[in-house]
């Protein structure tokens, strides 16, 4: 059977750049690295349920600097994750996907992921999560 | 040659409707978008996380139940995501295919060792 001969959409160097491009390979990556995430939280289930030995040398891992950091990290991944992903959502409902609107929304993430990640990491300070 | 379409050729063996995929994708994002900052905020907000006050967290009703919901969920919906990103990327080949299982074994993996964590503390006895 012929291959069809069927439309290629354009390659992405096609366009201008423009940063709701960056927003939306952002979402991807921060979506990968919070699957990683996804190995701390079984590491962690699993260190809980072992007894407090396990849970010892666990806890002195995610208490390090390193784990510290890596904390960070996941909650800034998760909180952008989390608002593009409602945007996109948002998007799938067919609403907003007017230029003016699409950066509008993509301002608002701007704004409102270092806002709740600042919060999240202060929590963590005051509280001592990782005491 | 076969009478067969090539779409009925190819259900069967290893196609999977596309829509469908999208589909759970977006309701397990739904979900997630209520129990991700649920888990983030009751975690952030606990005093600490000693052994003795992990485990008494985990171990209460509500959180036991909503974890139960949680990462299976979490889990699916990164299978879902890491699958996409792999089909994408990586061009098909052998190292596609490997890629593919490897990621979803891990998942699988990943998944169970979650779960049993969440189980044993939730219904052992006050440890």
């Amino acid at each position: 059977m012929a291959k069809p001969q069927r439309p290629l959409s354009p390659h992405l160097q096609v366009y201008r750049t423009q940063y709701t491009m960056a927003l939306s390979i952002l979402h991807r990556a921060t979506g990968v690295a919070l699957s990683g995430a996804l190995l701390l939280l079984a590491v962690w289930l699993y260190a809980l349920a072992s007894g407090p030995d396990c849970y010892a040398w666990v806890a002195a891992l995610f208490g390090s600097w390193l784990g510290w950091l890596a904390m960070a990290a996941v909650l800034a991944a998760f909180w952008y994750h989390f608002c593009t992903g409602l945007r996109h959502l948002v998007f799938d409902t067919g609403r907003c996907l007017e230029k003016a609107e699409a950066r509008l929304s993509a301002r608002v993430v701007m704004v409102a992921v270092p806002l709740l990640t600042l919060a999240s990491l202060l929590a963590m300070l005051h509280f001592g999560v990782h005491s | 040659m076969t009478s067969k379409s090539p779409l009925g050729r190819a259900l069967g063996l290893g196609v999977v409707s596309g829509t469908h995929h999208w589909w759970l994708q977006r309701v397990t994002a739904l979900a997630l978008a209520l129990l991700g900052p649920w888990f983030a905020i009751s975690l952030l907000l606990q005093p600490d996380l000693h052994y003795a006050h992990a485990r008494a967290w985990l171990a209460a009703p509500a959180n036991a139940v909503l974890m139960l919901l949680f990462v299976p969920t979490a889990v699916y919906h990164s299978w879902l995501g890491v699958v996409v990103v792999i089909e994408d990327y990586v061009p098909a080949t052998r190292t596609k295919l490997t890629a593919l299982l490897v990621v979803q074994f891990l998942h699988l993996a990943l998944g169970a060792t979650a779960l049993y964590g969440v189980l044993k503390v939730a219904l052992g006895s006050a440890a």
